[in-house]
């Protein structure tokens, strides 16, 4: 599958992952909200041009946004997160030249320890400024801080499991035939 | 100038950046201009339609509770017929009223309306339902929404061909005014955006008398609901010593997860009311 139908369907899919299952199973308890639809920016390809990234986050926000009806409440984690990836994975690419030889972060590409915090940080980031913008309309600041943390650990816990059961292999592109 | 452009150019990736932030910001705090945009109209048909394909799955699953529901409900309409009531008195006979039916409507406030729930939610701070009737079927903005037991269930905010979208009392800016059965101190249902079962009665005055179980009913003095519709029952009481006021806790009287049906009312007088008011203001 070329990297366009790929990231086609994959937003769909996150997209209505999240509205119609994630939103819709009874909740664990009410601290507990949790996400996984931002793994569709966490996973775009490394090549692809910074505001093109920016542009599909705010997209991939927005959609959500459509089904939940508070229009800018995820566009803006969103926004942020896909903002903040390129600097993060400058950061935490170590191996030399990853970023050429593979299409797009992930365990392979990375590594497991610099994969898990890129994907940590980013989880967290998102959570906590979606719940701040929650707590900016709704009140209660701390409330909304242990909600964050709360989530964050389940979403992480989810965003695991799909990486273990829908692994996604890249091939290794290298310029020697 | 020159180095002003280039500045621009250099940096043109976290304008763009502050742009998206910036336009997220402004649609979330100004939604409820939003809400009434062309784009939410389109928006609220095609999610609308993706929601409805979703229901026609998940409603199996809720089959058993809607039916029981819905019996309960006719249970009550029952209870309530002219047959039921055998009227000792003979000087209170029933008159078979002369005035055609038709005009009865005149006298009609409040019509009801049923619509199918295709979407739900109860996880966020703020929640909607999504019904299948919208503009064409006579549903328009500012309509209460009941739940088939009689418990309020929201206000429609946005109306589109086919679909409407509800503001569930689930809501941080939901907003409606209750009433205790037993006393008849008035005050007003809010949210706070933590708990699905709890709702919040505001602003009951001290002196009232109130023990849990008891009923929190509509107050009738919004257009939207008839008076006397459930809102919920008292849980307890939250007692601010700074404040002259209680605030009850109430648990709801609709169960907001397993709900399938809901009945739009349409207030037939509200229209004169509000010109009216708008009649005094312009005064």
């Amino acid at each position: 599958m070329s990297t366009l139908v790929k990231n086609i369907v994959r937003f769909c899919l996150f997209v209505l992952v999240q509205v119609f299952v994630l939103y819709q199973i009874p909740p664990l308890h009410h601290l507990v909200t949790p996400y996984i639809y931002f793994l569709f920016i966490l996973w775009l390809p490394y090549k692809m041009g910074r505001r093109t990234q920016l542009l599909l986050a705010f997209l991939l926000g927005f959609a959500l946004d459509s089904f939940t009806k508070t229009y800018g409440l995820h566009s803006a984690p969103c926004v942020l997160i896909a903002y903040l990836r390129p600097y993060l994975i400058n950061l935490l690419l170590t191996r030399e030249g990853s970023d050429f030889n593979y299409n797009e972060p992930s365990v392979q590409s990375m590594g497991l320890t610099p994969y898990f915090t890129y994907v940590t940080i980013l989880t967290f980031v998102h959570h906590v400024s979606l719940f701040f913008l929650q707590a900016l309309q709704t009140g209660g600041l701390v409330y909304f801080i242990i909600k964050a943390l709360f989530s964050t650990a389940v979403s992480l816990l989810l965003i695991l499991l799909t990486e273990l059961l829908f692994s996604r292999k890249q091939r290794f592109r290298t310029n020697i035939v | 100038m020159r180095n002003v452009i280039i500045f621009f150019r250099v940096y043109f990736t976290f304008f763009f950046f502050l742009f998206l932030l910036g336009l997220s910001l402004y649609l979330l705090f100004s939604y409820n201009k939003f809400h009434n945009a062309l784009y939410s109209e389109v928006a609220n048909e095609v999610t609308g339609s993706i929601s409805n394909q979703y229901n026609k799955v998940s409603y199996y699953f809720y089959l058993k509770q809607t039916n029981d529901s819905l019996v309960k409900a006719n249970e009550k309409l029952y209870n309530q017929l002219r047959e039921d009531y055998n009227i000792p008195d003979t000087v209170n006979r029933i008159f078979i009223d002369t005035l055609s039916t038709d005009s009865l409507q005149r006298f009609r406030r409040f019509l009801y309306r049923e619509a199918k729930v295709v979407r739900n939610s109860v996880n966020q701070p703020n929640n909607y339902i999504i019904l299948h009737r919208g503009s064409e079927l006579d549903i328009r903005n500012d309509m209460g929404v009941i739940a088939p037991n009689g418990g309020v269930v929201g206000t429609v905010i946005e109306v589109s061909d086919n679909f409407s979208v509800v503001m569930s009392l689930l809501h941080i800016q939901s907003n409606t005014s209750g009433r205790l059965k037993k006393g008849g101190e008035t005050g007003t249902l809010v949210w706070d955006g933590v708990d699905k079962n709890i709702l919040l009665l505001k602003d009951i005055t001290k002196s009232a008398k109130i023990s849990a179980g008891d009923t929190v009913i509509t107050s009738g003095f919004s257009e939207k609901f008839p008076e006397g519709l459930l809102l919920g029952y008292v849980k307890d009481i939250i007692n601010d010593k700074s404040s002259s006021t209680y605030t009850v806790r109430l648990r709801s009287a609709v169960n907001f997860e397993t709900l399938q049906f809901a009945y739009i009312i349409e207030n037939l007088q509200g229209n004169e009311v509000n010109q009216l008011l708008k009649k005094v203001k312009s005064k």
